[in-house]
Formats: C-alpha cells, sequence, structure tokens
C-alpha cells in the first residue's frame, strides 16, 4: 500500500458503505462462511451432548504438556529465527543468499517426515546409535518424548519467523535509524527504540504460525510419544471415547482462541507500519561481522545440517534399501496412491478456487462490517487444528447417516440419500475448510491489486457489474486465483490427521501410505512417497514465492 | 467550427448563467450527499448546456469529484435530481437510480484506469464491442488519430508515457459519442511540464468532436484557461458559476477572490462615496455603486498587480512596511505590512529591488474597479 492508498483509504470506506453492497455477493459469501465454520458447531453439539460431568475428562497434565510445548517452540523459534533473519539482511555474512535459502527449505519437509527421519537416525535402534555402539557408547539422548518433539518442530517451523522476520527488515527504511542517530541517539539505541518496534509486528505474526503449528500438529507427538492434546483426541477417537474427544477438541480450539487473541495484540498496531522510499540495504549501513563472522557462519551452517542434512541423508539411505525392503513388507507401494492423492487435491483447489472468488471479492471491494465477519470467518479453518476438524466432520457424518437411517426406519422405505462419513466429498469438504484461507488470500490480494475504477470505467463503458467482472476483474486476478489453488493443491497432497480421519476405505494416499509404513518398520518403502511428497511441498514454496513479487 | 465561435462570443458582459439559446443538456438540481456525518455535496444546483466546457474548481475535499461521480452514477445521491436531456439519470424520492452503464456519460479518470490486460485500440473499443466489427474498427481507427496514436495501438498501457495513456482514456470515453464527457483532474498525474501542453492538447480534441464536458480540477491557472465557464466549489457547495474572466475579476465571496490569485484584503470605512483604508483615501471612481452608510466596514479586495510600493522616507508618513521579497523571476512580489496590520501584496519589476523591513507607501495602480465585501 504506497502512502497515497492509505491517504486514500477512509475514503474509499466512506464510499463504499453498507448500502451499495450487492445482495448475491453477500448471501453467497455468508453461505461459504457457515459452511466454513459448521464444523465447529459440530464439536460443541457434542460437547453438549456429552453424558455426565465433562470436567472429570480434562486432563490437566496433557492440557499443560500442550501449552508448555507452544511456548518452548514458539520460543526457540523466535530465538533462532531472528537472529538468522538479521543475519541474512543486515549483516556481511558470506554466502548470504545461499544461507537465505537453505534457512527457509525446511518449511519444505512435512514436520511428520522430520520426525520420522529423526526416528531413524536418532532412535534406540537408529543410524546413529548403530556407529556408535562399536565406540562403546549405547546410550544417546533419547529422542522420543518432550525434547524431541520441541526440537523437530522447532526445526521445522522456525523458518516462518524467519521469512517474516526478513520481510520486516527487508522493507525497513534505514534512514529512520540515521534519523534517530542525527537526533543523538545511539546505535544500540536506535535499534531498541527505533528498529525493533517496527520488527514486532513481523516476528509475531511469524511466531503466530509457529504457535498455531505446534499446537495443532498431530504426526510429530504421535511418532515421537508425546501426550498432547492431538494425541489425546487421536486416542479417545480410536478408543470409542468421543465425547471425551469432543471435549479435548474444544480444549484445543480455547487454546488457540487465546493464541490468536495474544497476537492480534501484539502483531496489529499499525501504527508501526512507516515504510520509507528508499531501499533498506546500502551498503554503508550493513553490519560488519568481524570476529563473530565464524561464529555466525558455525550457527547456519548447524541448523541447516539439522533441519536439512539429516532427514535428506535419512530418505537417502532409505532409498538405497528401498529394494530390499519393500520385499519384506506386505506394504506394497502402488502408483496409484499418488493417483489418488494428486485427486483429492485437485478437487479440493478447484472448489476452493471457485468459494474463494465471491468472498475474497467482497472483503477486497466493500469495507463493512459484514463483508470483514464473512472473511475473517474463513480463516477459522487455517486455525482449526486438522484433527479437531477431522473429528467435527465425522460427528456430521456419523449423525447425518443416524438421521438418515431413522428417517428411512420411520418412513419405511429405502432411503435415496446417500452417505456422507468415509466418503470423498467429506474428505474434499474438509480440506476446503482448512486451505480455503490460502486460496482467499491469494484471490484477495489479486483483486486489491485491480484498481476499482477499472470496473467503474467498464460500467462507463456500458457493462453490468457482472459484466465488468468477468470482462475487466477476472482477466485481471487469474493468476490470483491460480496461484491460490494452487497452494491449496499443494498443501492437500501432504495433509495428514484429517485425512486418516476421513479416509475412505480402501482410500490410500501417499500420505496414509506413508503412515501404515512407520509402524511396520520397512521405512526403505517410504522414500519414494516421501520424496514426492517434498518435492510438492518445495512446489508451493516457489508459488508462494513467486506471489510475493 | 460553428460552436467553438458561440463558446466565448457570448453578447451579455453580465451573463453569469448559461447561453440563453444554447440547449441545456445536464441539470442537477439540489444534490445532496452525505457519508454519516459529514456532508460531501450540499444543495447544489446547476446546468450544463450544450457543446460548453465546464470546469468545476475547488480545493481538494471541497466535493467536486463526489459530484462528478453521482453524475456519472457511481455514486447515489440522497437528494436533488439529475436529469440528462429528457431522462432523469436519479431522483433518490422516486427512487430512481439509472445504473452507470445506462448514463451515456463518459469519464476519464485522474489516473486513468486503462484496462492493463488490453491494449491501446482495444481498450479504445472496448464500449463499442456492441457494433459492427467494421464500424468498430472505423471509429477506433478515428479516435486514434484524433488523438495522435495511431501508431500505438498495439502497445499495452504500461508501455504508453503517461502523457499517451492519457489521450487513450480520452479516445476511450469518446468512443461510444457520450452525452456529457467528464474529466477528473484529467492533467494531476502529469508531469508539470507536460500540463500545459496536454491542456491544450485535450482542450482541442474536446473542441473537434463538439462533446459537452464537465472538467474537475484544484488547479485555477488550468481552470481559467481551458473553461468557458467555471464552477467554484467549497465545502460541498457551489460558490459561483459564470465564465472565468467574470469569475476573476468579480468574485462574489471572500472565499472564490482568495482562491483565485493572490488576494489581498485591505480594511475600508466607507466615508461619502469614497473609502478610508490604510493606504490612504480610495476614491469613487474604484467603487462604482457603492451604496453603504458612512462608517460602514469593508474588505477592498486588492491583488498584486493592483498596487505599487514606494519608499517612505519616514515611519511617520509611511502607510506600512515591507515583510517579504518574493523573487519570482520576472517580478518581485512585496509583502506589505500596513500601520493597522493588514498583510498586501504589490508586485513589481524585477529591477525594482527594495530592502525587507523598509517603511513604504502604497499606491492602487489599478484601472478597474475594486471589489470589496462587507464585513
Amino acid at each position: 500500500m504506497s502512502a497515497l492508498d492509505r491517504l486514500a483509504a477512509p475514503f474509499a470506506h466512506a464510499r463504499s458503505g453498507d448500502s451499495d453492497l450487492p445482495t448475491g455477493l453477500v448471501l453467497l459469501s455468508g453461505a461459504i462462511a457457515a459452511a466454513v465454520l459448521s464444523p465447529i458447531a459440530w464439536i460443541l453439539l457434542r460437547v453438549f451432548e456429552a453424558e455426565g460431568d465433562v470436567s472429570l475428562v480434562t486432563q490437566p497434565s496433557t492440557f499443560a504438556t500442550s501449552i508448555a510445548l507452544v511456548a518452548v517452540v514458539t520460543g526457540a523459534s523466535v530465538v533462532i529465527g531472528v537472529p538468522l533473519a538479521f543475519l541474512t539482511v543486515r549483516t556481511d555474512l558470506p554466502f548470504r543468499r545461499f544461507w537465505t535459502i537453505a534457512v527457509a527449505l525446511p518449511l519444505v519437509i512435512p514436520s511428520y517426515l522430520g520426525a520420522f527421519t529423526y526416528i531413524s537416525a536418532f532412535g534406540p535402534s537408529g543410524y546413529i546409535a548403530g556407529v556408535l555402539a562399536p565406540l562403546g557408547i549405547d546410550s544417546v539422548p533419547s529422542v522420543y518424548g518432550f525434547g524431541g518433539v520441541a526440537l523437530v518442530l522447532t526445526l521445522y517451523t522456525f523458518p516462518y519467523v524467519f521469512i517474516t522476520t526478513r520481510a520486516s527488515l527487508l522493507s525497513f527504511d534505514e534512514s529512520l535509524v540515521e534519523a534517530a542517530r542525527t537526533l543523538g541517539v545511539s546505535r544500540l539505541e536506535a535499534f531498541r527504540r527505533v528498529t525493533l518496534p517496527q520488527l514486532v509486528p513481523g516476528i509475531a505474526s511469524g511466531a503466530l504460525l509457529v504457535a498455531l503449528y505446534a499446537l495443532s500438529d498431530f504426526g510429530t507427538p504421535n511418532l515421537l510419544r508425546l501426550e498432547v492434546l492431538t494425541q489425546a483426541i487421536w486416542v479417545d477417537f480410536n478408543g470409542f471415547g468421543r465425547e471425551t474427544a469432543a471435549m479435548l477438541s474444544l480444549q484445543l480450539l480455547t487454546i488457540t482462541a487465546v493464541i490468536l487473541a495474544v497476537q492480534s495484540r501484539v502483531g496489529d498496531s499499525t501504527q508501526g507500519a512507516y515504510v520509507g522510499t528508499r531501499a533498506s540495504t546500502s551498503s554503508d549501513t550493513t553490519v560488519a561481522l568481524g570476529r563473530w563472522k565464524a561464529p555466525a557462519l558455525a550457527f547456519c551452517a548447524t541448523v541447516v545440517t539439522m533441519c536439512l542434512v539429516v532427514p535428506l541423508a535419512v530418505l537417502f539411505v532409505w532409498f538405497r534399501r528401498g529394494a530390499s525392503d519393500v520385499g519384506r513388507t506386505r506394504l506394497v507401494f502402488e502408483w496409484s496412491y499418488a493417483t489418488n492423492s494428486v485427486l483429492v487435491s485437485v478437487a479440493a483447489a478447484v472448489v476452493c478456487a471457485l468459494a474463494a472468488i465471491p468472498v475474497a471479492y467482497l472483503a477486497a471491494r466493500h469495507r463493512s462490517t459484514i463483508a470483514e465477519v464473512i472473511d475473517r470467518a474463513t480463516y477459522i479453518g487455517y486455525a482449526m487444528p486438522g484433527i479437531v476438524l477431522g473429528l467435527a466432520l465425522v460427528f456430521f457424518g456419523v449423525s447425518y447417516g443416524a438421521a438418515v437411517d431413522d428417517l428411512s426406519s420411520v418412513v419405511g422405505i429405502a432411503s435415496y440419500l446417500p452417505a456422507l462419513y468415509q466418503t470423498l466429498p467429506l474428505l474434499i469438504f474438509a480440506y476446503v475448510v482448512r486451505f480455503l484461507p490460502q486460496s482467499v488470500g491469494a484471490t484477495r490480494s489479486s483483486v486489491m491489486r485491480v484498481d476499482r475504477e477499472l470496473t467503474e470505467a467498464a460500467r462507463l463503458l456500458g457493462q453490468s457489474s457482472l459484466g465488468a467482472f468477468r470482462r475487466v476483474a477476472l482477466p485481471l486476478i487469474a493468476p490470483g486465483v491460480l496461484a491460490g489453488a494452487a497452494l491449496v493443491f499443494l498443501t492437500t497432497m501432504k495433509e495428514l490427521p484429517a485425512t486418516l480421519l476421513l479416509q475412505p476405505t480402501g482410500f490410500d494416499t501417499l500420505v496414509t501410505y506413508i503412515w501404515a509404513v512407520r509402524e511396520s518398520g520397512s521405512y526403505g518403502a517410504a522414500a519414494i512417497p516421501a520424496f514426492v511428497l517434498i518435492v510438492v511441498s518445495a512446489l508451493s514454496m516457489v508459488v508462494i514465492l513467486s506471489q510475493e513479487k | 467550427m460553428s460552436r467553438t465561435t458561440h463558446r466565448r462570443s457570448d453578447a451579455s458582459p453580465t451573463a453569469d448563467s448559461a447561453d440563453a439559446d444554447a440547449e441545456t443538456v445536464l441539470a442537477l438540481s439540489g444534490i445532496t450527499k452525505t457519508y454519516g456525518p459529514e456532508t460531501a455535496v450540499d444543495d447544489l444546483s446547476m446546468s450544463v448546456v450544450d457543446g460548453e466546457i465546464l470546469a468545476l474548481l475547488g480545493p481538494s475535499g471541497c466535493g467536486k469529484t463526489t459530484t462528478l461521480r453521482m453524475i456519472a452514477g457511481l455514486e447515489r445521491a440522497d437528494a436533488g435530481t439529475i436529469t440528462l436531456g429528457d431522462r432523469t439519470l436519479a431522483d433518490p424520492d422516486a427512487g430512481a437510480f439509472v445504473p452507470p452503464e445506462e448514463h451515456d456519460i463518459g469519464l476519464v479518470f485522474q489516473d486513468f484506469a486503462l484496462f492493463p490486460h488490453l491494449n491501446a485500440a482495444e481498450n479504445v473499443a472496448f464500449g463499442i464491442d456492441d457494433r459492427p466489427a467494421e464500424e468498430r474498427e472505423a471509429r477506433v481507427a478515428q479516435l486514434l488519430e484524433l488523438v495522435g496514436l495511431d501508431d500505438h495501438a498495439e502497445h499495452y498501457p504500461e508501455e504508453l508515457s503517461g502523457g499517451q495513456k492519457q489521450r487513450i482514456a480520452l479516445a476511450r470515453s469518446l468512443a461510444p459519442e457520450p452525452d456529457v464527457l467528464l474529466l477528473d483532474e484529467p492533467l494531476s498525474n502529469l508531469d508539470v511540464a507536460l500540463r500545459v501542453s496536454m491542456r491544450e492538447e485535450m482542450r482541442r480534441i474536446i473542441d473537434e468532436t463538439g462533446v459537452t464536458a464537465i472538467w474537475v480540477t484544484h488547479d485555477q491557472e488550468e481552470a481559467l484557461s481551458i473553461a468557458d465557464r467555471v464552477g467554484v466549489m467549497n465545502d460541498g457547495r457551489l460558490q459561483q458559476i459564470g465564465r472565468p474572466e467574470r469569475i476573476f475579476e468579480r468574485p462574489t465571496s471572500r472565499f472564490v477572490a482568495s482562491f483565485l490569485g493572490q488576494a489581498g484584503f485591505l480594511t475600508g470605512r466607507v466615508d461619502g462615496d469614497a473609502v478610508e483604508t490604510d493606504i490612504g483615501r480610495l476614491d469613487a471612481a474604484h467603487f462604482p455603486g457603492l451604496d453603504l452608510p458612512d462608517g460602514t466596514t469593508i474588505d477592498v479586495l486588492v491583488r498584486p498587480d493592483d498596487l505599487q510600493a514606494r519608499p517612505a522616507a519616514d515611519e511617520a508618513t509611511a502607510d506600512g512596511r515591507l515583510t517579504q521579497r518574493q523573487y519570482q523571476g520576472p517580478s518581485f512580489v512585496y509583502r506589505v505590512e500596513t500601520t493597522e496590520g493588514d498583510s498586501i501584496h504589490c508586485m513589481h519589476n524585477h529591477t525594482e529591488l527594495f530592502d525587507v523591513g523598509r517603511p513604504v507607501t502604497v499606491d492602487v495602480v489599478a484601472d478597474h474597479p475594486l471589489q470589496w465585501f462587507e464585513r
């Protein structure tokens, strides 16, 4: 947003008051938002229906573990991500471009794959133990439990903080620091009083993503055997303690809401949004590392080794052993798993792209309370842990099935209504709820880039509002819509918990296959699907980065 | 063209209204628009006659752009009516609003609003795609030639300079032959050096097509030079409307006087048919038709070219002292603070150099009546 746009913003607001909100668009967007929000209603319904004293099922230790995990992982991510961002943007660190990319790359490894490879490397019968045993070292620190989960989650989430902090640093105008220095403030003081306040929103938005991820991740704690809320929900669900699972889900949602509330207080201060016209990295303001160069390099190298080199090396070993492992397991990899993954991902991407257009258009064009509420509502799925969403839709599918059964027994005829539980539509709906925000975000920012005067010009040249949208807005936002769809496709490919809960019987994907292999111990069979997932995730990074230009 | 002749040949020197013999094309009556507690346009009435260029002039936020957008149908008036020919475009009391695409009104946007995914020719053709292909192509070619860009038909907006974008935007809004052409600060996004030549060019194009135009601007020089009539707006109200020279010479309010040119005001007391001021007694010749009781306090409008300063021998005989000197190349403009505290400006040739702080006497050298305002 240029300064001019910001000046014009109140005007734009005033010009499009509630009075000229297009009713059809509002109803359509509202329906989409309601559909996306419905899973929460199913959880609440289940909790209220629960018999007995619900407070009995709260497990203080699990609750505390989850919160502690969020705190530790978020803190550690900030401690690793912020210095790395500073080193790659503001110092004379050698090979800055290389480190910038290498440090962001862990995002392309789904954390459950990371955990998987860490077990393989550092587990009791892992490679490291195997190497160390002949040397007389027979105990390595356990990778299982709180420490291991916190380590793995930090390694695969700190890049969020790195990327958002880096963006703040890059857009930060160094002339502000120069202004502070000319007003008689020391370099350190200038950093504290000028630079830091401008960086806080960036750091906070990265930390939010980390906290939500740490709270909602299911694969890592499951693999590394830590009793957190997502794990407890999974256990209760499989043990038919569905009321308990619903109750725990509510707890998880409550923590999510608290995290969102905290972030919006810290990160949403728009007064820290001075954007200068000058490029920030002129050579004279770069910090010379001097004798700190070697430690800085060692720090970067350690981080990259732990989050990239180790898992990739393990995968490579798996791949080499692959042939012999595949022979030993019943779980033979079939390429239909890959095509299944692609199928559901394409379906989710298409639905998201279509649903995002009205919501994004309304939000970008009509600044009103109702448009904002609808826009925000579609973002809730993003913060909703996948396992909670999966569970909610299981409840929905089952109650729906029961209702259909009741209906057919009462009416006395076979029901023509199709079942939902464990069907593809329900699975795809789950993906849409989770990943619609990515589509809405990409589409909305592309709508914002289309000057509203363009559609006004089209109106004055004889087009109806729909015609103006089709002939002017749509061609211009198409790249954004596509990018959003691509992002949905790629994130759907690697989604784990909702897929596990909702997969139709006999319908296996890359993810469910990897999950099944973990129990058999024949890791070699997982090498190819794991590589496919990493490539897919890498592509999603490319899409995100190409959007930022 | 005949219509160009009727433009400036206005017979009656006092006519502030549109030509009596020309047909009214667009009429606004009692138009009001509020945003929450703020009134953007307040009870505005005016009419535009066939073939004229009307400039709406005012400071930013005065409501001129909102007025334009209401005429275009992009905003809805809260009260009042807008009629184009014999069609009612907006009448909130009757609940009638014609959607913008049926207004037959062209709008040239401040930042051009060219469709970035279409080339110049496609942009121009956008509003006439319901016509047969042959006719359409001929019309596009004709317009591109009119704006002098027939060799840029295939260029996309990002390949065009600011001035070229402006011409394409103009050609695009002229293509469907609108009844009225609206221009929203059309030159404000151009380099200062380009503005003067572009405004002459746009005036030429508008004249050649003969379209009726409303040109919104905050630049008084632009308004005075291109318009047949100027309407000055402030605070959502139309302050005065009339021929440019009339508005400049006989402003009806202090606001209009200070918005056009560098205005100074001298406090005066009516004494018979003359006026006593800090710079002496100004005789009746300056104030034809002054008919106020003795002792009435008035403000006399004096522009820099109406006044001359002369160094005074001492403080006692001086009218005031020089407080500021502005060098403007060909001339100096001196600010004089009179003995009783009025602030006025005198324009001098660049060879007449006086020192700031010097006591001076000031003479009125204007050969036209002076405008005055009652306190």
